[in-house]
């Protein structure tokens, strides 16, 4: 838009150069409103309803049957022994998981002899899915909640300790010069440098093990338990209850959305510092 | 700067550099070969040469990033065996400043490490955010800050732990022309003030006449060593465009000139 403000010609004072004319109008920005997803909620419920009448409730309920599925097991409590169970397993196994990982990985990132051990098993494992390990882990460990939550600790390791190596091993060599030039020992540029400068990646792996810990619970579940939201769809399956097949799948995305936007709050303390994306 | 009997804050003693080659089809390069260097105490060395002749390899190996594969390395009369804060840094690269520090944090990073009380970390953080003029931004974040701002950090960060020596790798080379200037003379301040021994990498040839006592001249690579030491016989502060300053500019130009053409010919 050349020569805009040639509007006035002549007289106007040397006004800084359009800045004022080509200022954007403040647009509302719908992508920012809270009604959105509000909105998108309730047409997938309406495109639910309607697909749900184009067939039968055992391939499709309609949402009433599932809510009323959620009003059955919240009443008897059972829903909720589900979800716990489910909770429990995922958060233990995950915490455990990342608490082990992330000096681990530090030091694996950090120190070529630990890396040149640990490098042939990684290149192998990263290709099988932890869930491939259920059946294992329940000859190892029982059918209890040692094999499941190990499963999960199993899952969580492996994805924060490869993030988190990665970022050790990229931490910019120019700053551990810079605190070496400032008198820092081995020690304290350990502590000083390559931690917070790994901060980033580890954020990144304690999310997206988050993440991964909900598939390997759901799988676990599925093999052996007497509880969680697993074990609710798949008994659900057995007898064709597809309401509360439903049930358990939702709950499932609640229970995740939950999950992260607590540890995304958590995490936001530090976000800026570290300059991570949440 | 030569006093007699008294020992060169900075010496390199025939000094070569090979780095050995990293992968199978690598081959070894010879960077430096018999770099004879003495700085004095006190002195502000600049150091000029052809792109890629050796000129921070020189540095790191004064800084004690790097060994030489020949000759010696002294600091103070005792051979450098690494890194130490006696040899503060200003890098060429604001990499080199901790993002996740505030500019107060980064510039106390040195005193931290060597556990001052927390009055004295104070005292020396105002002092050298005041001489570098970053006192009304010192709770921001380096990502938060312009270029040249970034390179003001990295010098009172550099200057808090009151190194006897500062090693300086093109560190206003990234910098617009008005702030470099601003940069040079703050600089010249600082070390007339604090008279400690500079080691100063530049291309910028009249940067190291306005700052230089001396100023070496290299060879280019590779087996790259020191070609000439020339005096800046110029009164301070300098000033630009005097004659003096312009015959020593155009000997200079003409002495890189002679080596880079060297090099594209060889
Ligand atoms: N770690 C390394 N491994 C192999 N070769 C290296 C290494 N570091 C530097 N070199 C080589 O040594 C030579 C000198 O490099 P150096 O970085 O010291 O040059 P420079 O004079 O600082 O260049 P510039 O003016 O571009 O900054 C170059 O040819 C470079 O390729
Ligand atoms: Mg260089």
């Amino acid at each position: 838009m050349p020569d805009q403000d040639r509007a006035h010609p002549g007289n106007a004072p040397a006004s800084p150069p359009a800045a004022s004319q080509q200022r954007p109008r403040p647009a509302r920005d719908l992508t920012r409103s809270p009604w959105v997803p509000v909105l998108v909620v309730l047409a997938s419920l309406i495109l639910w309803e309607l697909a749900a009448r184009l067939t039968i409730p055992i391939l499709l309920p309609p949402p009433a049957d599932v809510a009323e599925a959620f009003w059955k097991s919240a009443k008897d409590g059972s829903l909720f022994r589900h979800i716990g169970a489910s909770y429990f397993r995922i958060l233990t196994g995950w915490f455990v998981g990342c608490v082990i990982a992330i000096p681990f990985g530090i030091l694996a990132g950090r120190l070529k002899w630990v890396r040149a051990v640990l490098d042939p098993f990684i290149e192998f494992f990263r290709f099988i899915p932890p869930i491939a390990f259920v059946t294992l882990f329940m000859i190892w460990f029982g059918l209890g909640e040692v094999s499941k939550v190990g499963l999960i600790v199993y899952t969580a390791f492996f994805t924060t300790f490869l993030s988190t190596m990665a970022g050790a091993m990229g931490v910019e060599i120019e700053r551990i010069r810079a605190a070496q030039c400032l008198g820092a020992s081995p020690r304290q540029v350990f502590f000083r440098v390559i931690v917070p400068g790994t901060v980033p990646h580890i954020v990144t792996g304690v999310r997206l093990s988050l993440g991964l810990a909900f598939m390997t619970v759901v799988a676990a579940e599925f093999i052996a338990a007497e509880s969680g939201v697993g074990y609710l769809i798949f008994s659900a399956r057995l007898f064709a209850q597809t309401d509360f097949v439903f049930l358990g799948i939702l709950v499932l995305g609640v229970m995740g959305f939950v999950a992260n936007s607590i540890l995304k709050r958590l995490l936001a303390r530090i976000a800026y510092r570290y300059d991570v994306n949440l | 700067m030569g006093r007699e009997g008294a020992v060169a804050a900075i010496q390199m003693q025939r000094v070569g550099k090979r780095f050995e080659p990293r992968h199978a089809d690598g081959l070894a390069y010879e960077a430096l070969a018999g770099v004879d260097l003495a700085i004095g105490e006190g002195e502000f060395l600049c150091v000029l040469g052809p792109t890629g002749c050796g000129k921070s390899t020189v540095m790191h190996l004064v800084a004690g990033f790097e060994t030489p594969t020949e000759g010696r390395v002294l600091v103070a009369g005792k051979p450098v065996s690494g890194p130490g804060a006696d040899r503060g840094m200003v890098f060429q690269n604001d990499r080199a400043l901790f993002p996740w520090l505030t500019v107060d944090q980064n510039v106390a990073f040195g005193l931290e490490v060597a556990h001052r009380t927390p009055a004295a970390v104070r005292a020396a953080v105002d002092s050298n955010l005041e001489l570098v003029g970053l006192t009304g931004h010192r709770t921001k974040f380096p990502r938060e800050l312009s270029g040249g701002m970034k390179q003001r950090v990295q010098i009172a960060r550099a200057l808090a732990t009151d190194p006897a020596i500062l090693l300086m790798d093109e560190p206003f080379a990234a910098l617009d022309a008005q702030t470099r200037r601003r940069m040079q003379e703050e600089l010249g301040r600082i070390w007339a003030v604090s008279r400690k021994t500079v080691l100063f990498i530049t291309h910028d040839i009249g940067e190291a006449i306005w700052l230089g006592d001396r100023i070496a001249v290299m060879t280019h690579g590779p087996a790259a060593r020191i070609k000439e030491v020339i005096d800046v016989d110029l009164p301070r502060p300098r000033q630009n465009m005097t004659p003096g300053f312009v015959s020593l500019y155009n000997t200079l130009d003409a002495s890189i000139r002679a080596e880079s053409e060297a090099m594209h010919n060889a």
